[in-house]
């Protein structure tokens, strides 16, 4: 299987008055045709702008550097004009919130001709209707609503619409920030199904960004396991979710409610502020593994197993660890440090 | 789902059914300003120096003598029946200077508010657009200028310049006597009474008189509008639907006019609903400064003359047409919006 | 018993720095705007302070050590910018003109502030027959326009009212005393429900005490932005008056407006001073104002502000990790 896209060393910072907010800062990952991705990691860890830093799509003041190729040409560093281009038929990106999405003074039919239009200008009429409304079936809404309003829908059903507008193009990638995160559990697991078989259906490999583990371990291939701005973790995501090589995943999974749960169980202190970040490895504060080395020095990523990486100094490599690095260290003992 | 009949209805019964308070808090107001006013309003029309007689006449003729509750009630029944008063001063029927006078002021405040319109959409759609840059602050500096600046310096200057330094445009009157003697009326407006008869000189003198009074006005209300659909343009461009357009590659011009403008100008059908008063607040200063005859002119007259009656007619007419004009607007918005009807 | 003071000293010093904070944070336009338009905005304050001293004759002035100035005389030597037909001198008429422009739009933004802002506390805080009332009665105001109100407000007044100045200021407040009355109360409604005044109404607190103390705060930041922009409007408001004959009276004082509407006559036969200086001090006092409130506006709505951004720098110093841990 080859890479439809592959993410090296991308660091995505955005201005502010206080200094660079570091929100992606260093994260290398790959992405097979037709499989899906999923991205964890709590609140504010940088995952939806590693999402929409992909598209090319960041707010004023924010800066992109690294390398994001896509069928191995840069994203970072091609022409905004040619990145537009690509946005709609090659990436396409659907978001959180659906109500608010579709633009309420145009029909869902403007918005599918618009988007044709826009990358495939050689359709006739009749052919973009085909096209629309056989999307929009797959997606469960029927031709009789293609002339409707936004507003005469409902959340699911716009999440739907809003998906089959990025899917009726065809894209190779599709970006899915917290898709089902504003809906209800029912409507939740219809797009589920919907995004699961998106390989069967339009051979589209999928980037689902989530806080939902649930989620991840039901429709994902791989799992990539980010930690303020980095990723900590990757790897197929049976095998993350059996044996967590990293700290972080490892609590990550310990703080999700399953059925056997008997008490809540929740990772102490928050995600550090991403202006500056703690030194060394990002999670050591909250670390219950940490040790002398952590905070002292960057983890080096390392593959524990052949197909796993992980940025953890627990696995390595041996030889950059100074003498007595592996001590362990006293959590509070640096938490106080940190703050001071 | 599809209800747009029904609902479109509901919507306008229930706002009509709001208007009928309103309409006779209004004219409970206009009666009584004018009532609790000081002095007795037939002598002060008549200059104080008619005999006593006389005003008693008059006084008892106009029901001025009768009691305060009788004049009220004889004045909403009037009105309801379509009769704003007669004048006292010279005894004309506040309904005849509405026809007459009114079809002027209708006739440049109708180009006012086009030229307007043109001046605020294009340097608030710029200004918003482009926000912070140079053209931005321009286009902002002309609108804070433009709103500072009272109609009638503004008219006054344009006099100067176009009507007197370079003698291009005429600086008063609706049209030229000649023109005013020979014009058939159809319809009180000048300019539509011209295209009736096909009568073109007529129509070039009538144009030439319009510009100056109606660029004047239109420029000034241009200021509220460029200010407004600035704030609207940027407001927009910060939408989720405009993230959403772009996500899906579609390109900056398009995003730019289909979404972001057009979207930025609906609310603009509101603001030109409640500029109506500004605009009439507006007409009452060009007509005076351009002796332009129409009611906002007569209003200024019949202060003058102090004649209460007018005053009372005319200012309820004003109030009147406010209150359509936002009847209108609110239909126009239910039907332009679809979310609204909900 | 000083404690208290100091304390209530330190906390009000803190509320004003609350205030004024945007104001210092103002970036960009938006820090042009506001200083732009305060220093036009004091220069006239000045002029309006200092017209004994910094006009040459008085407003209506026509003659001095006996001799008759020259009608309509040309901008230049004895009158800078002319004189009217009257003989009076127009740069001074403009400079005590100030004084009447301040005094008018002073008055009536305090007369509106004062009955404008406690009105929209009570309907919007107790709600009820008296909002109801309020609001409808309000919302019938607004069906006038603006200028025709105080025209006609004028024009009744003028008989029984001496002062020109408190004339106009009624005539001025009354179109802007529902404009207060919506904002207040609307935001009174929105605040009502805040969960900070919930916490004191459970708390026992009285009615009064609520409003004195949590609500009125809360609602008043947005009033300097409604006065400055009303004030800027006053001034047009005032102005209209004078153009029309109503308000102050020319043997009360200079009033620009009023000088415009002479000038009109004099425009026909190509005289330009005396309208065009006149005016040209609305529109900059105007302007002053106005730039003022869409400053104040700008820096304070959060739609519209715009925040300060630091550039992006990759190559900025890496965060070097400490080695000292690592020491024994």
């Amino acid at each position: 299987m080859s890479a439809v896209l592959e993410v090296r060393n991308l660091r995505l910072w955005y201005g502010t008055a206080r200094g660079s907010v570091r929100a992606v800062d260093g994260v290398s990952l790959e992405i097979a045709a037709g499989s899906v991705l999923g991205l964890v990691g709590e609140s504010g860890c940088g995952k939806s702008t590693l999402g929409r830093g992909i598209l090319g799509l960041l707010p004023e003041g924010a800066r992109a550097d690294g390398e994001v190729l896509y069928k191995g040409r840069n994203l970072v560093t091609m022409a905004p004009r040619e990145l537009r281009r690509l946005r709609g038929p090659d990436l396409g990106l659907i978001f959180q919130e659906p109500m608010t999405r579709l633009n309420p003074l145009l029909r869902i039919e403007d918005h599918f001709r618009e988007t044709l239009e826009q990358h495939e200008s050689k359709l006739t009429d009749d052919a973009i209707r085909r096209r629309s409304l056989d999307t929009l079936g797959r997606m469960g809404i029927p031709p009789t609503r293609f002339r409707q309003y936004p507003h005469e829908f409902s959340g699911g059903m716009r999440q739907r619409i809003m998906i089959a507008l990025a899917l009726v193009l065809r894209p190779s990638l599709l970006v899915a920030d917290e898709p089902t995160t504003s809906l209800d559990v029912i409507v939740e697991a219809q797009i589920l199904r919907i995004l699961a078989d998106l390989k069967a259906n339009f051979d589209t490999a999928l980037l689902l960004i989530t806080h939902n583990l649930g989620i991840v371990a039901e429709a994902c291939d791989r799992v990539a396991v980010m930690y303020a701005g980095q990723i900590a973790e990757e790897g197929p995501a049976r095998d993350v979710f059996a044996e967590p090589k990293h700290p972080y995943t490892r609590e990550l999974l310990r703080s999700t409610i399953s059925l056997e749960t008997t008490e809540l169980h929740s990772i102490p202190g928050a995600p550090p502020n991403l202006i500056t970040p703690p030194t060394g490895c990002r999670f050591h504060p909250r670390c219950p593994d940490v040790m002398r080395v952590c905070p002292a020095r960057d983890p080096i990523e390392t593959r524990p197993e052949p197909d796993r990486r992980v940025l953890c100094w627990l696995y390595g490599p041996d030889g950059d660890i100074p003498p007595g690095g592996t001590e362990p260290a006293e959590r509070e003992r640096i938490a106080l440090a940190e703050e001071a | 789902m599809n209800q747009t009949g029904p609902s479109l209805k509901r919507y306008a019964i229930t706002r009509l059914a709001l208007v009928v308070p309103m309409v006779f808090i209004l004219l409970t107001l206009v009666f009584l300003l004018m009532r609790v006013a000081p002095g007795n309003p037939v002598s002060a029309a008549l200059g104080g120096h008619a005999p006593p007689a006389v005003i008693k006449a008059i006084s008892h003729q106009l029901g001025y003598d009768k009691p305060v509750y009788v004049q009220y009630a004889h004045y909403l029944g009037q009105i309801i029946r379509g009769n704003f008063g007669t004048t006292i001063s010279d005894r004309r029927s506040v309904g005849s200077i509405i026809l007459v006078n009114g079809a002027a002021t209708l006739e440049l405040t109708f180009f006012a508010l086009i030229v307007a319109i043109v001046v605020g959409v294009l340097v608030g759609l710029v200004s918003g657009r482009f926000r912070d840059s140079p053209i931005d602050a321009g286009g902002r500096l002309f609108g804070i200028v433009v709103y500072a600046t009272p109609v009638f310096f503004l008219g006054m200057l344009a006099q100067l310049v176009f009507g007197i330094w370079l003698n291009w445009l005429p600086t008063s009157d609706q049209a030229s006597p000649i023109t005013e003697a020979l014009l058939q009326t159809h319809t009180n407006i000048f300019f539509i009474d011209a295209i009736i008869d096909g009568n073109w000189t007529a129509l070039k003198d009538i144009v030439e008189h319009l510009i100056l009074p109606a660029t004047t006005l239109g420029i000034v209300y241009g200021g509220v509008f460029i200010r407004l659909i600035r704030i609207n343009v940027i407001r927009t461009l910060k939408e989720d639907y405009i993230e959403a357009a772009r996500a899906r590659g579609i390109n900056e011009r398009s995003v730019v006019y289909r979404h972001a403008f057009r979207n930025a100008l609906v609310p603009v059908i509101t603001v030109v609903g409640l500029s109506i008063a500004l605009l009439l607040g507006g007409a009452i200063l060009t007509e005076t400064t351009f002796n332009w005859p129409g009611i906002g002119h007569e209003l200024y007259v019949y202060l003058q003359n102090r004649d209460y009656a007018a005053v009372q007619g005319i200012v309820v007419v004003f109030a009147l047409v406010v209150v359509a004009a936002s009847i209108v607007i609110d239909f126009a918005t239910a039907f332009i919006d679809p979310r609204v009807r909900y | 018993m000083a404690a208290t003071a100091i304390e209530r000293l330190h906390r009000r010093s803190l509320g004003i720095r609350r205030a004024l904070g945007p104001i210092a944070e103002a970036r960009g336009m938006a820090r042009g705007m506001l200083w732009t338009g305060a220093g036009i905005t004091l220069v006239f304050v000045l002029l309006a302070i200092f017209a004994p001293v910094l006009s040459p004759y008085g407003f209506d002035q026509y003659q001095a050590g006996g001799r008759r100035f020259a009608q309509l005389a040309h901008p230049g030597h004895g009158h800078i910018l002319g004189t009217t037909v009257q003989s009076t001198d127009v740069l001074s008429r403009i400079v005590w003109g100030t004084q009447t422009e301040l005094e008018v739009v002073g008055l009536a933004l305090a007369f509106g502030l004062v009955i404008g802002v406690p009105l929209g506390l009570i309907a919007g805080y107790f709600g009820g027959l008296f909002d109801r009332a309020a609001v409808l009665f309000m919302d019938a105001m607004f069906a006038f326009p603006p200028l025709l109100l105080a025209i006609v407000i004028a024009f009744l007044l003028g008989s029984s009212v001496s002062s020109g100045v408190l004339v106009a200021a009624l005539a001025i407040t009354i179109t802007y005393v529902p404009q207060y009355f919506r904002v207040v109360r609307n935001h009174v409604i929105s605040v009502r429900e805040e969960p900070y005044v919930e916490a004191a109404r459970a708390l026992g607190a009285k009615p009064f005490t609520i409003l004195r103390k949590y609500v009125f705060f809360n609602v008043v930041q947005n009033v300097p932005v409604i006065a400055t922009l009303n004030a800027a409007d006053a001034v047009l408001t005032l102005t209209a008056l004078g153009f029309l004959g109503y308000g102050v009276q020319p043997t009360q004082g200079a009033e620009w407006g009023y000088d415009v509407s002479r000038a009109v006559s004099d425009a026909a036969s190509g005289i330009w001073w005396t309208g065009l200086f006149p005016g040209l001090a609305i529109v900059l006092l105007v302007t002053g104002l106005t730039l003022v409130g869409e400053g104040l506006n700008e820096t304070i709505n959060p739609v519209l502000r715009k925040r300060s951004i630091r550039r992006v720098d990759f190559a900025a110093p890496s965060l070097e990790p400490s080695t000292e841990i690592l020491e024994p």
